[in-house]
């Protein structure tokens, strides 16, 4: 394999990455509440996704759109019924609450469906390879290249150029300072868990060829996921996005170069990472 | 009773503190045939005990706790399987060293941090052991292990007994009390006061003077040779060791069981694991979704609602009926 192609498999992996995790930064950075059953989100969606393309014969775009619906939906019950008790617990109730959370989500899917792996079948248009001039490459691998991208972009934009956007970013900063200006915090998390989680259900459904997808799905990329977002820094969309996409590279170097025991390396660096920088890539020192 | 009174009584005997050990004792005479399930409950407890130090004492939140517990399983597993040292007490103690030795190096440097970061730092940690006893199959055995390993007699005397695992709970029972009269000494000492203190209101603790981070890292250090030591007894009563000794599943698991019996109060540990075991043991193997169901289903309400486990629950019971409703 040359170069070009394998930073393309790194980046494609991650994009799946940054759409899963940067929900999850968002949500955690605003409100730091420990979510250790975000990846739960992105499950659920995935098999949204999967089994009504499957039983309904709905299209992969319309299944993406009809995940991030059901997920958002599920996730803003969730929020105000049960997390929205927990904001100013302490940590070890909200990891305790999460990793319950996590532990009904794989059984309850486990019961449903069934513990086998879920496979997507794609549409004809995003199969095959596609020529680049330079390189051909698997069309898949470059549609979630655009589709990170892309999404990357809009949030971006999102977050500097609209209201809402600058309410959440003075909200990650000082939560405080910014209710007291008047911001609805309160709702402000609502909207952002619900659009956080239906990212991550699309991400679900995106990633399900690269990461695969059944019912131990949250707990397997836990780490990776957490990873991804302390180093991104909380509540920094770019930083997420390099993070993810950094990790996801470095992911797949070692995977084709050390087989054996390559993610040793993701964690060492992680950890000698973190202790150099415990704010993340961009965080600043206030936000964490 | 007054506040001033019940400071100072509080670290006395109580009758019931007997009970456990009465019970297990029992539990030798009355279950012979389930000794060696017997005996993994114990280790459990040991291991709780240990997090409970850090978790419930001192407030350090962690996800990476089964890194000490691997760390002694290891140590006994290779000096066994390289060195042909069998000796099962120095084995022990090798181990906490090990583990105590790995606790003081990664608190150093980790309890600098705080919440989200040492959440990750302490999960990278484990990870990082659990990928290098993977990878280094020469040493470790790698993914399978190293199974079949025979350890000497317990003090010159017992041998292990491979058949009713009789000697295994007795020593492990040993085991267990030992470290436990040395937890609970150092719970009820100023040392511990001062950590309650530090989990309680940080900010204060550092205003009045107190060396806050020494003293977790020395609690971190103590927990995880005591993990290490609950490690140890896993590969002696068991005679195998392998990967699943590490990793997050152990330090969920071992997490969920103390937070279940309850947390901060040295006896949760006990009911915890004999309450969740004893469950698992029955449910688990017939039922094993709906057991995850149930479990995740009590943790979502336990954090809610009952936030001091089952030994919480008891207490605010008893105090709503001796009428000191709090």
């Amino acid at each position: 394999m040359d170069v070009i192609s394998i930073l393309l498999g790194g980046i494609a992996a991650g994009m799946v990455l940054f759409i899963v995790s940067v929900g999850l930064s968002v949500t955690m950075g605003l409100m730091g509440f420990v979510n250790l059953a975000h990846g739960g989100f992105a499950m659920l969606g995935g098999y949204a996704i999967v089994l009504s393309m499957k039983h309904w014969g709905l299209p992969f775009p319309a299944a993406l759109v009809f995940g991030f619906a059901v997920v958002a939906a599920i996730s803003v019950v969730l929020e105000r019924l049960l997390y929205a008790r927990l904001y100013l617990a302490t940590e070890l109730d909200q990891v305790l609450f999460t990793i319950g959370l996590v532990f009904v989500m794989i059984a309850s899917v486990t019961l449903g469906v069934g513990p086998e792996t879920q496979t997507v079948v794609l549409p004809e248009w995003l199969r095959g390879q596609t020529d680049l001039g330079f390189i051909t490459y698997r069309t898949y691998s470059l549609a979630l290249i655009v589709a990170g991208t892309a999404l990357m972009v809009a949030l971006w934009l999102g977050f500097e150029r609209t209201r809402i956007g600058a309410r959440i970013r003075a909200a990650v900063d000082n939560r405080r300072m910014a209710q007291s200006m008047g911001v609805d915090v309160g709702r402000l998390f609502t909207l952002t868990f619900a659009l956080g989680s239906g990212i991550a259900a699309v991400g679900g459904g995106l990633g399900a060829e690269i990461l695969g997808l059944d019912p131990q799905y949250p707990l397997r990329y836990l780490a990776y996921f957490l990873i991804v977002v302390s180093v991104g820094g909380l509540g920094r969309v770019s930083g997420v996005f390099f993070a993810a996409v950094l990790i996801g590279v470095l992911d797949f170097v070692l995977k084709i170069y050390f087989p054996k025991g390559g993610t040793m390396f993701i964690y060492a660096l992680t950890l000698v990472f973190l202790l150099a920088r415990p704010q993340g890539l961009f965080g600043s020192k206030g936000a964490s | 009773m007054t506040a001033a009174e019940e400071l100072a009584r509080r670290h006395r005997l109580q009758w019931w503190e007997a009970l456990p050990w009465i019970a297990s004792i029992a539990c030798f005479f009355a279950f012979p045939n389930y000794l060696a399930f017997g005996a993994q409950v114990l280790i459990t407890i040991l291991f709780a005990l240990s997090l409970d130090l850090v978790l419930g004492y001192a407030g350090i939140v962690t996800l990476g706790h089964a890194a000490f517990f691997g760390a002694g399983a290891y140590t006994v597993g290779m000096m066994a399987m390289h060195w042909g040292w069998t000796e099962p007490i120095s084995g022990l103690l090798a181990a906490a060293l090990v583990a105590g030795v790995i606790g003081l190096a990664s608190g150093l440097v980790l309890l600098r941090t705080h919440g989200l970061t040492l959440l990750m730092l302490t999960l990278c940690t484990m990870a990082l052991l659990e990928q290098g006893a993977n990878m280094g199959a020469a040493w470790t055995g790698g993914f399978d292990g190293m199974p079949g390993l025979s350890f000497g007699k317990i003090l010159g005397l017992f041998s292990f007994d491979v058949l009713y695992y009789r000697s295994q709970y007795l020593y492990a029972l040993a085991a267990l009390f030992l470290c436990f009269v040395i937890v609970r000494m150092l719970v009820y000492s100023s040392f511990g006061q001062s950590l309650t203190g530090v989990r309680e209101n940080l900010l204060r603790m550092h205003a009045v003077g107190a060396p806050v981070r020494m003293r977790q890292v020395l609690v971190y250090t103590v927990s995880a040779a005591l993990a290490g030591v609950a490690g140890a007894l896993f590969t002696q009563a068991n005679g195998y060791v392998n990967l699943a000794v590490l990793g997050l599943e152990r330090s969920a698991g071992v997490m969920i069981v103390l937070i279940l019996g309850g947390y901060g109060r040295l006896y949760g540990a006990f009911v915890g694991a004999f309450a969740y075991m004893v469950l698992e043991h029955v449910l688990a193997k017939a039922y094993p979704t709906a057991w995850q169901l149930g479990v995740g289903l009590t943790l979502v309400a336990v954090a809610l609602f009952a936030r001091n486990g089952v030994i919480g629950m008891i207490e605010s019971l008893r105090r709503r009926f001796a009428g000191q409703g709090r």
